[in-house]
């Protein structure tokens, strides 16, 4: 699928995240920039939270500005996807667009 | 060598000398006295009626003489509003003294401002309980040759006396002093209370001088520091930021969580067998260690109980408890708060103590050998119940040994109370990161999912699950804790030994290595 | 399956992660999960996507996991209830139900849901909540419309928006709605809740409230903050002398009842039906199981 805007899901608050999505032009690749206070324990396995979901929505090109504050997997894929779907202008039971 | 706890110890540092392993709590204890001999106390003569006055730091300094490899010691109870203990150095290192070895009692926040000291070579040595912040990551980092020697409250006195730590200058701040040197913490403008991590220091120390922001009448009263052990007193225009120093009336947390957590642990003692008329307890200055005292004290109104003393690091909320005669006692070797000043000034049962009577070990018996309950945080813990109070998830020197190892060791029942997890990061380890406290010391582990009881208190085990309290088995919620936060990647640290952490009895209980960048 | 004890519920803010991961630490009975009230409009999405995952994540011990969708007329409640039934809560909690339709509604709707997912129905428990003066003329009704309702709740500040009145200490205007609602909990045996007690730090003024909701047959109260939990379970806990006597009855009843005695006298007094399950009722509040004793 391809995303047609930017988007962002999540807050700054602890054990939150985050998540900027951007369109970019085809074939760039997935971009994703991580910012997390446990980029040590934990960068590996949050950059393949945030791909399970890219994978999931098939993204091919895209662009990820994310900020954790050590939120746990669930939290995480669960602001990708809503940010992930919000961009692609897929959210289903929210107000009607102006 | 690898010390009782399989920790790895190199048997000589350069700088330090040969390290003597971690061999149990007891064990060099339960021979009845101390092998190391202790030093002279120091030895000085003053005619009558001499001037101790100087008119500045500076000018004080100078007449003590500092010269190259000196060891200037110092109390960290100006806390994070301390202006001393930088000040200080800084004179020092424009008097060109180099290779200073720092005692200070702790260092805390205030004393980011050494790091361009430890750089430049005029410090290269560190005693200390606790360092945090860039200081902190700074000694990490491997900034200095020499590793710092981390100790506890009651091991640091033991040095001193031993004559481990040669004390050349101490120098103390007080809130209040007079012209011969009487000092104390109890009053002023800066007031912070109790002196107690001094007392050992001006016994032992060649020199000392006493700097103070309130110059009295003489004499200072109450005398916590005597005249007799001061060389030099100075008056400046301030030791500190006194809202640093001494904040105002600790509160009990309001944190869900914290609360939740200190709620269980009020719950185990009550039912441990320990709750009992004149127990003694210590408890901490913030967050769960702090707010169990509010469930305690709810306890002890219902069920009419009255304990005999509080110890240790004394805030507002036990300085309550005192005037509602639930305790008879207070022993404060370290003031919290600025209401806490003026209960020490006022209250005959409010009693200031050194540190080496609240807990050197190596003595007909200190404070924290009569110690009931103590309620201890941790950074870290592991599946045997050692503690980490010293170093961060990722490896940082960033917290304090402070008194932990002390009453966990004499206390009857050891509460270690932490969340289970803190932003991602298990707090319930397979192996902590480096061990201050060893897993003997400490008796149960209370977290929000669960209370861990160690092994060797079968019959605590019993009493608290006839409570109906939530026992679990402490490897049941490693595992469980993992698989909420998921298994984070290691730290990796180099060879290079940055820290030795010194068990109260002088043996090393465990090194802190650099972090690998 | 043992039977929840609903003497608590904690709100918790559906889009706060931080609060969620925690819902099952302090001790509530029940946890609510909120996609409703405390949701703003724009984050409704974010909000249900991470409500699902938690659910599917986090262990919420013993904790009865209930969500608080939106009311199925508006953008958002058909869609929380895709997003939520499949991951199999165990209560759902129903906003601003005025008619027996209005909850059959969504029942049938669940029902659709889970046979898409191949789950067997009947499973999840709806809670109602009577928010509106219509609800509270229908309650009795309500309560009674489906088997998987086993709990009713008054939801008091839109309660009193909806009657035009202020909402008081002593929440005089809402006394008929509070027995109306217990009165149809009561009719049709299920559990009765009451709602919240806004002043996190009055634990003197909760407790009153408490007791007077006890008082009149409440069975648990709704808590937005952990620690109003304590308060209400002490409330709600029968003391140990009255377990200590209910224990006494129940021994005794199936010692009377096996030699085919159903009344017989116990310490001077009567002892019948009634007493018995009161009796019983009051050992279903604690932990004990009178076979085991």
């Amino acid at each position: 699928m391809v995303i047609k805007q930017q988007a962002q899901a999540g807050t700054f608050e602890s054990s939150d995240m985050l998540v900027l999505v951007e369109p970019v032009s085809e074939g760039t690749g997935r971009i994703i920039e991580l910012h997390s206070p446990v980029m040590i324990q934990f960068g590996k396995s949050i950059k393949e939270e945030i791909i399970n979901v890219l994978d999931e929505y098939e993204i091919k090109d895209v662009r990820l500005i994310c900020n954790d504050k050590g939120a746990l997997s669930a939290t995480i894929s669960a602001r990708v996807e809503t940010a992930i779907r919000r961009a692609l202008m897929i959210q289903d039971g929210v107000l009607p667009s102006k | 060598m690898k010390n009782v706890l399989g920790r790895d110890i190199p048997e000589y540092i350069e700088g330090i000398g040969k390290l003597e392993p971690f061999q149990g709590a007891w064990t060099k204890l339960k021979e009845g006295w101390m092998n190391e001999p202790p030093v002279a106390i120091a030895t000085k003569a003053k005619l009558p009626h001499e001037n101790k006055l100087y008119k500045t730091l500076e000018e004080a300094i100078i007449k003590t003489n500092p010269v190259n490899g000196m060891t200037v010691s110092f109390h960290h109870h100006l806390r994070e509003g301390d202006d001393v203990i930088v000040n200080c150095i800084s004179i020092l290192a424009k008097l060109g003294i180099k290779n200073m070895t720092l005692a200070s009692s702790s260092l805390t926040t205030a004393h980011d401002g050494l790091v361009p000291y430890l750089q430049d070579g005029t410090i290269t040595r560190i005693y200390s309980s606790g360092i945090r912040e860039k200081l902190g990551k700074a000694i990490s980092k491997g900034v200095l040759d020499i590793p710092v020697i981390i100790q506890s409250h009651g091991g640091r006195a033991r040095a001193i006396r031993t004559g481990k730590i040669k004390i050349d200058l101490a120098i103390i701040a007080a809130a209040s002093a007079d012209c011969e040197g009487n000092a104390t913490g109890t009053d002023g403008k800066s007031a912070f209370g109790s002196i107690g991590y001094s007392m050992v220091d001006v016994e032992y120390a060649k020199q000392v001088i006493v700097v103070t922001d309130n110059l009295v009448d003489y004499p200072c009263i109450p005398i916590s520091i005597p005249q007799n052990y001061v060389d030099y007193v100075v008056k400046v225009d301030s030791i500190g930021d006194p809202s640093k120093i001494a904040s105002g009336t600790t509160r009990i947390t309001k944190s869900p969580m914290d609360l939740r957590i200190a709620r269980l642990a009020a719950d185990v003692i009550e039912h441990s067998g320990f709750f009992v008329n004149n127990f003694s307890f210590q408890v901490g200055a913030g967050g769960a260690t702090l707010a169990v005292a509010k469930f305690i004290r709810e306890k002890m109104i219902k069920k009419n109980i009255t304990g005999s003393f509080m110890l240790g690091g004394i805030t507002s909320y036990c300085v309550d408890m005192l005037n509602e005669n639930l305790f008879k006692a207070l022993f404060d070797v370290q003031s919290f708060d600025a209401a806490v000043s003026s209960s020490l000034l006022n209250n005959k049962r409010h009693i200031e103590v050194s540190s080496t009577l609240y807990a050197n070990p190596f003595n007909c018996g200190c404070l924290t050998n009569k110690l009931d309950i103590v309620v201890l945080g941790v950074l870290e813990i592991d599946v045997d119940f050692n503690v980490n109070v010293i170093t961060s998830s990722e490896g940082y020197i960033t917290g304090a040994s402070g008194g932990h190892s002390d009453t966990a060791s004499g206390a009857k029942l050891a509460v270690a109370v932490c969340p289970s997890f803190r932003g991602r990061i298990p707090i319930i380890k397979k192996n902590v990161n480096t061990v201050v406290t060893p897993g003997e010391s400490i008796d149960v582990l209370v977290t929000e999912r669960g209370i861990c009881v160690n092994p060797k208190n079968k019959e605590l085990e019993t009493r608290l699950r006839k409570a109906g309290l939530n026992i679990r088995d402490i490897h049941d919620l490693e595992k469980e804790v993992d698989g909420i936060t998921g298994v984070p990647e290691k730290i990796q640290f180099t060879d290079k030994i940055v820290g030795i952490v010194e068990y109260r009895d002088g043996t090393i209980i465990d090194v802190i290595r650099q972090v690998k960048e | 399956m043992k039977k929840h004890k609903r003497r608590t519920a904690l709100y918790i803010p559906g889009h706060n992660p931080a609060m969620v991961q925690q819902g099952g630490v302090y001790g509530a009975d029940m946890v609510l999960l909120d996609l409703e009230d405390s949701v703003a409009l724009s984050e409704k999405d974010a909000a249900r996507i991470l409500v699902r995952n938690m659910i599917k994540a986090i262990n919420f011990y013993n904790t009865e996991v209930t969500v608080r969708i939106n009311h199925i007329d508006t953008p958002f409640g058909i869609t929380d209830l895709e997003y939520i039934v499949p991951v199999k809560p165990e209560a759902i909690r129903l906003p601003k139900i005025e008619t027996k339709d209005d909850v059959i509604r969504v029942i049938e709707m669940i029902e659709k849901i889970e046979k898409k997912h191949g789950i067997p129905s009947g499973n999840i428990k709806i809670h109602p909540m009577i928010e509106t003066a219509i609800g509270v003329q229908n309650v009795f009704e309500i309560a009674g419309a489906h088997p998987c309702i086993d709990a009713i709740t008054i939801g008091g500040q839109d309660l009193t928006a909806d009657m035009g009145i202020v909402k008081t200490k002593d929440n005089a205007g809402l006394d008929y709605a509070r027995k109306a609602i217990v009165m149809a909990a009561k009719a049709n045996r299920i559990d009765a809740l009451d709602s919240v007690f806004a002043d996190v730090n009055d634990d003197e003024g909760l407790r009153i409230e408490t007791e007077y909701a006890k008082k009149i047959g409440f069975t648990g109260k709704a808590v937005i903050n952990p620690r109003q939990i304590d308060i209400i379970h002490d409330v709600f806990n029968p003391t140990d002398e009255e377990i200590r006597v209910a224990i006494k009855i129940v021994k005794a009843f199936n010692e009377n009842i096996a030699k085919g005695i159903g009344v017989f006298a116990l310490d001077g007094k009567m002892i019948d039906a009634p007493v018995v399950t009161r009796a019983q009722h009051v050992l279903n509040l604690t932990d004990i199981d009178i076979n085991e004793m």
